[in-house]
Parts: C-alpha cells; sequence; structure tokens
C-alpha cells in the first residue's frame, strides 16, 4: 500500500512539468501558432530558475524569471512566425536549438551545484489527512496545486469566455477574425508569450521542485513528449491533465522496473516507445472522430491578402 | 505614416544574392553575441572559432573531416525537405546505420578480407538508416502520425539502444570496461588520407551523393513529383502522384544517407561502436541548418556543410581553450537558422513605408 501510494506520489510530480508544458503549447496552437521549440524554452526555464533560485535564495523569484525566460524566448518564434512569415516548423527547431544551447552555457559553473532552497510539500489542511488521496494529492508542493489550477483556468478561458473565443477564432479562420475586428497579430503574439511562459514555468518545476539541481539536458526529451500530449489532449486542456498523468507514470515505472533486472537504457525508451503509441491510438481516434489540429495551425497570416 | 508588406514580383539574382550572404555574415556576427553570456568578447571567440577551423591546415582538415558525414545526412534531407517531410531523426538514422554496419565488422570482418566487408558495411549501413527512415513514413503516410514527434522519439530510441548495446551485450572484451565494442579488425576499418582523419572512401561517397541527389531531383520522375508535392500538395492530389510510395522512396534514401554517415563514423574515425553521442555528435540537428543553408539545393549544401564543419570545429576549439560547454554551438548554430529566415524575408517581401 505504501509502495503504492509513493509511485502515485512520484507520478504526480513528475506528470506537472508535462502538464504545463502541454498547457502551454495548447493556448498557442489554439492561435494558430505552431512553437516546436518546447525543449528550448524549458531548458532556458529550468536553469534560469535555478540560477536565480541560486543566487538570491528565493524561489519564487526564481519562478518568475523562469517564467519570464520561456516567454521572451518564445516572443521570438512570434517574431519570426508572424512578422518574418517564416516557416514555423524550422523556427521552432531553432528555438529548441538556441534555449538548450544557451541553457548549457548559463548552466556550466551550476553542473553538481545543490540548489539551497526549494518548493517543498505543503499539506492542504483536512483534505490531505484522507486515506490514500490525501497524501497522494493534497500533500505536494504549490507547483503541483498552480500546475491544477492553471490548466482548468486555460480550459475555462479557452471555451467560455470571449477571450478564449477570439484566440480559437484566429487559429480556426484568422481571415474571418480579421474580418471581426480581432487583431489577428497581436493574439497570436500573447498566445505564443504565454505558451512560452508554460514552458518556462515547466522548466523552472524542474529545476525548483522535482530535482533541485541542474544538468545539461535535464529536459530529456520532454520539450518534445509535450508536442505529443497537445495531439493526444486534442487541444483541450482538460484532457491535457489526463495525458501527462498517465506519462508521469511511465516516468516512474522505469525506476520501479529497475531493480527487476531491466538494463537501464531499455528503460529509458519506454517514455517515447510510449509516445509512439499514444500517437498512434490518437490518429486512431482522430479519423474515427474526425477531430484534429486548428485549421490555420502553422500557416501565416497576410492581412489583406486573397 | 503607414507601413505595408508586399511580395516582390521578380527578384534579380543578383539581389538574391547579396541579401543571402549579408544575412549569413550579419547572422554570424550577431550569434557571435551570446559569448558574452560567459564574459568572452564576441569577437574573439569569433576569431577563435574560424581560426581553429579554417586557419590551419590542421583545421582544414578537421573541418573536412567533419563536413563529410554533414554533406551525406544534408544531401537526405534535401530530399526530404524538398518534399516537406520533416525529417528530424537522421540522428537516429545515423546511429541504425553505424549499428548494422558494426555487426558485419564485428562478425564478418575477422573472417574476411577488406574487399567484401567494407562494401557490405556500407550497404548494411544505408540499409539500416533506410528501415530507421521507413518507420517514421510508414507512420505518417499509413496513420497520419505527425513526421517530427515520431522522428524525434525515434532518436531518443535509437540513442538508447546503443547505449543497451555497448553498456550490455556488445561491450567489448579488450576495451578495459569502457563502454565500447572491440576495435574493429583491419579489413573493416577505412583508409584514411595520410596525415588526416579524413577515409578516402567516405568523402567520394559524399560528393557521389551530391551528384546523384541532384540528377534524381533534377531529372528522374520520382524527383519532379517530390518537388511537386512539397510546393503544391493540392495540385499533386490532382496529378495522381502516389503519396505513400513517394514519400517511401524519399525517406528511403533519407535515412539511407545518414546511415552511410555512421558507417563512415564508426569504420573511419572511432573504429568500434561507442556512447551514442560521440558517434552521431548531433550531425543529425546541424545537418538540418546545412540543407536550410543551402537553400535545399545540393550542390550547394557541399559549401554549407563545410561552413558548418567549420563551425562544429571551432566550437571543439573553444570548448577548450575558452571552457564553453558542447552546447553553445547549438545556440549559435540556432541563431544562425534564424537570421538566414529573416534574409529570406527580405528577398520575398519589401517593406514600403507610405506618408
Amino acid at each position: 500500500m505504501n509502495l503504492i501510494i509513493s509511485i502515485l506520489q512520484r507520478t504526480m510530480v513528475a506528470g506537472t512539468p508535462l502538464l504545463l508544458g502541454t498547457v502551454g503549447e495548447i493556448i498557442t496552437e489554439r492561435s494558430g501558432i505552431l512553437n516546436l521549440g518546447i525543449e528550448g524554452m524549458m531548458a532556458l526555464g529550468a536553469i534560469v530558475g535555478f540560477s536565480v533560485t541560486y543566487t538570491t535564495k528565493n524561489p519564487v523569484l526564481g519562478l518568475f524569471t523562469g517564467i519570464l525566460a520561456g516567454g521572451v524566448l518564445a516572443l521570438l518564434h512570434a517574431f519570426v512566425s508572424i512578422n518574418i512569415r517564416g516557416i514555423q516548423t524550422l523556427s521552432g527547431l531553432a528555438i529548441a536549438m538556441i534555449g538548450s544551447g544557451l541553457a548549457g552555457m548559463l548552466g556550466k559553473n551550476y553542473i553538481g551545484v545543490p540548489l539551497p532552497t526549494r518548493f517543498s510539500e505543503v499539506a492542504i489542511p483536512g483534505l490531505s489527512k484522507i486515506p490514500f488521496i490525501g497524501p497522494i494529492l493534497f500533500n505536494r508542493d504549490p507547483l503541483f496545486y498552480t500546475g491544477i489550477i492553471l490548466a482548468v483556468l486555460a480550459w475555462f478561458i479557452l471555451f467560455k469566455t470571449r477571450w478564449g473565443i477570439n484566440i480559437r477564432s484566429v487559429g480556426e479562420n484568422p481571415k474571418a477574425a480579421d474580418a471581426l475586428g480581432i487583431n489577428v497579430g497581436l493574439v497570436k503574439y500573447l498566445s505564443t508569450f504565454i505558451g512560452g511562459c508554460f514552458a518556462g514555468f515547466a522548466g523552472a518545476y524542474l529545476t525548483l521542485a522535482y530535482m533541485p539541481s541542474w544538468i545539461e539536458g535535464m529536459t530529456g526529451g520532454r520539450g518534445w513528449i509535450v508536442i505529443a500530449l497537445t495531439i493526444f489532449a486534442q487541444w483541450d486542456p482538460l484532457r491535457a491533465i489526463l495525458g501527462a498523468y498517465i506519462f508521469g507514470g511511465v516516468d516512474v515505472l522505469q525506476y520501479i522496473l529497475q531493480p527487476l533486472g531491466i538494463p537501464v537504457p531499455i528503460l529509458k525508451m519506454t517514455p517515447y516507445i510510449v509516445t509512439l503509441i499514444i500517437l498512434l491510438i490518437t490518429a486512431r481516434e482522430i479519423m474515427r472522430k474526425h477531430l484534429g489540429a486548428p485549421k490555420a495551425l502553422g500557416e501565416p497570416f497576410i492581412k489583406g491578402e486573397k | 505614416m503607414h507601413i505595408s508588406i508586399e511580395k516582390r514580383g521578380y527578384v534579380s539574382k543578383r539581389y538574391s544574392t547579396t541579401v543571402y550572404l549579408l544575412s549569413i555574415f550579419v547572422a554570424v556576427i550577431i550569434s557571435s553575441f551570446i559569448f558574452l553570456l560567459r564574459g568572452v568578447n564576441p569577437f574573439y571567440a569569433f576569431y577563435k572559432i574560424f581560426q581553429g577551423s579554417f586557419g590551419s591546415a590542421f583545421g582544414i582538415k578537421e573541418t573536412i573531416t567533419k563536413a563529410i558525414p554533414l554533406l551525406l545526412i544534408a544531401e537526405g534531407l534535401i530530399v526530404a525537405f524538398k518534399g516537406k517531410f520533416w525529417n528530424i531523426g537522421a540522428n537516429g538514422q545515423l546511429l541504425i546505420g553505424a549499428t548494422f554496419s558494426t555487426w558485419i565488422a564485428l562478425n564478418y570482418g575477422p573472417t574476411h578480407s577488406a574487399i567484401t566487408t567494407i562494401p557490405l558495411m556500407f550497404i548494411v549501413g544505408f540499409i539500416g538508416g533506410a528501415l530507421y527512415g521507413f518507420i517514421p513514413a510508414v507512420l505518417k503516410v499509413k496513420l497520419g502520425i505527425n513526421e517530427i514527434i515520431a522522428t524525434l522519439m525515434l532518436n531518443y530510441i535509437a540513442e538508447d539502444f546503443v547505449e543497451y548495446l555497448v553498456y550490455g551485450p556488445w561491450k567489448g572484451k579488450t576495451q578495459y570496461g569502457f563502454p565500447y565494442t572491440d576495435n574493429f579488425p583491419p579489413s573493416a576499418t577505412l583508409a584514411q588520407i595520410p596525415g588526416t582523419r579524413i577515409s578516402y572512401i567516405t568523402l567520394i561517397i559524399a560528393l557521389v551523393s551530391v551528384v546523384v541527389v541532384y540528377y534524381f531531383i533534377e531529372k528522374t520522375k520520382y524527383g519532379f513529383e517530390i518537388k511537386v508535392a512539397g510546393e503544391n500538395p493540392h495540385a499533386a492530389e490532382y496529378s495522381g502522384i502516389d503519396f505513400i510510395k513517394m514519400t517511401i522512396i524519399m525517406m528511403l534514401i533519407s535515412g539511407g544517407l545518414a546511415g552511410i554517415a555512421g558507417v563512415g563514423e564508426v569504420a573511419g574515425i572511432h573504429r568500434h561502436l561507442t556512447y551514442p553521442a560521440q558517434v552521431s555528435s548531433g550531425y543529425g540537428y546541424t545537418a538540418i541548418i546545412v540543407a536550410w543553408l543551402a537553400q535545399l539545393n545540393p550542390i550547394l549544401a557541399v559549401v554549407s556543410a563545410l561552413f558548418f564543419g567549420g563551425i562544429l570545429v571551432g566550437g571543439d576549439v573553444i570548448q577548450t581553450s575558452l571552457g564553453f560547454p558542447f552546447s553553445t554551438i547549438n545556440a549559435f548554430n540556432g541563431f544562425i537558422l534564424i537570421f538566414v529566415m529573416i534574409g529570406n524575408f527580405f528577398t520575398e517581401y519589401k517593406i514600403k513605408i507610405r506618408r
């Protein structure tokens, strides 16, 4: 029983950065911008969050600078996608390289340095006393709760508010949105920036709560798994919660199976193989239900052009 | 005041070439500013990179050594990118090619001469890479799975697989516990140009691949179909192009060439299979920029492969002399890609300001 609780606790922690990244990418893609650079924005958020926390001993300040770092890098993608009308796939790859590269440079002196302070668990009075569920869901670090709240909030904004309608209409049919007087460029800029902030948050979560130290490449492909989870979630933040925590479980599975004598490199493959499997399942569902990506995803919008 | 952006009609060759070269120049200068992050004068770092790669006979030899796999992979990527298939998986395809040829080197090599071993290694290397490129092609055309994610996941899987082999069943008995396979027998290693790490055969294959890819794209029916499908998928649909067949052929070539690059690395440079990061050196990612910098032109790719070969060598130099981490070059390359895209914008559009 204790083992199951501990496994599920770790699942929650491992799933949180994936959830944050996925919700951000959903917001970005809903506005029609495809940003493949999550891996880079995450890495940058992770090292900026780490180094600021290390220097100032203030994890909240570290968190916010990490979030901002992701957002600023996303603005470069927004500029290339919106103003320069560049190929978004290519720009996203460049963002991934830039973010990972800069993170490696900034982090070189921090390798192996432990973080003096971090976000630790906060028990929610009352709820944390519920047997089984309490220790898993209600005795977590504050960022875990923030992640869930942000996912629900993102769902609410996207589907229940005027802003959400604007974002989605820009992603589905920018020309019609433009005709209705929506500032298409601004909506895309903001959505991309917010998506980048979420990726920065996800990265900062890695260094400030998940594993309070820095090693190069610690994002370990999570940024790419996020892209897959966005498809799995069908661009719906609530479904992203499900997907992210399933993947959190896959992450933890590696450590559970390790004592069974399965070689570590083989276990390390599991998240990537599961990603492919999940994409397979989603692809079938998409075909059956005729679901799909925002219609204008990845296409440049040119005002006034036929 | 009114600012508008208009598409340029006719663009003279001279104008587009000037803007292109200028954008690369500006890209390199501005990208150098990232070195300020570690308190190093960007012009000094920039100078170090180019002195290290093109400033000495040794540097030039190393530059060519690294340009060979970049060129091979970029030629394959050009084929895929022309058909708008985003193959980000060259790193994995390279590793699987290297793995297949390692098997031949260790099991067939010791009892056979180089005359059969070497060609066999290149053939299975091509097959290995091609098979690994075949997977995302089928996933895309049959099931609609995004090829970017599929190829990336396959990169990670290939890395872990090679790691498994060199730490596990293939770990060499003569390597003092290092995660290497046994060294290849002499019949399975490539002869090098004296005083360099350039192997004749890989260099020749790389140059032949330039001609073959050029011919394939410009002169064959499949090449034509790939171009049409890449430029206008709707038109391609009506003209009856077999997308499934086309994508698979494209990816067999793309993956196969990356696989050959893998053979060149293990048989020519390392002479055993080792850590995945060391075998691939991230060539699969750098080659994406090589291909785009060459504007998907197979001939121009020779120049851009040399250019990026130089940057990688320079990257090693600033790593050892200025203490930069290896990843620095990733950031540098990423910025170059962004600036080249901005340069493209100015060849395609003009900004008009009216009062």
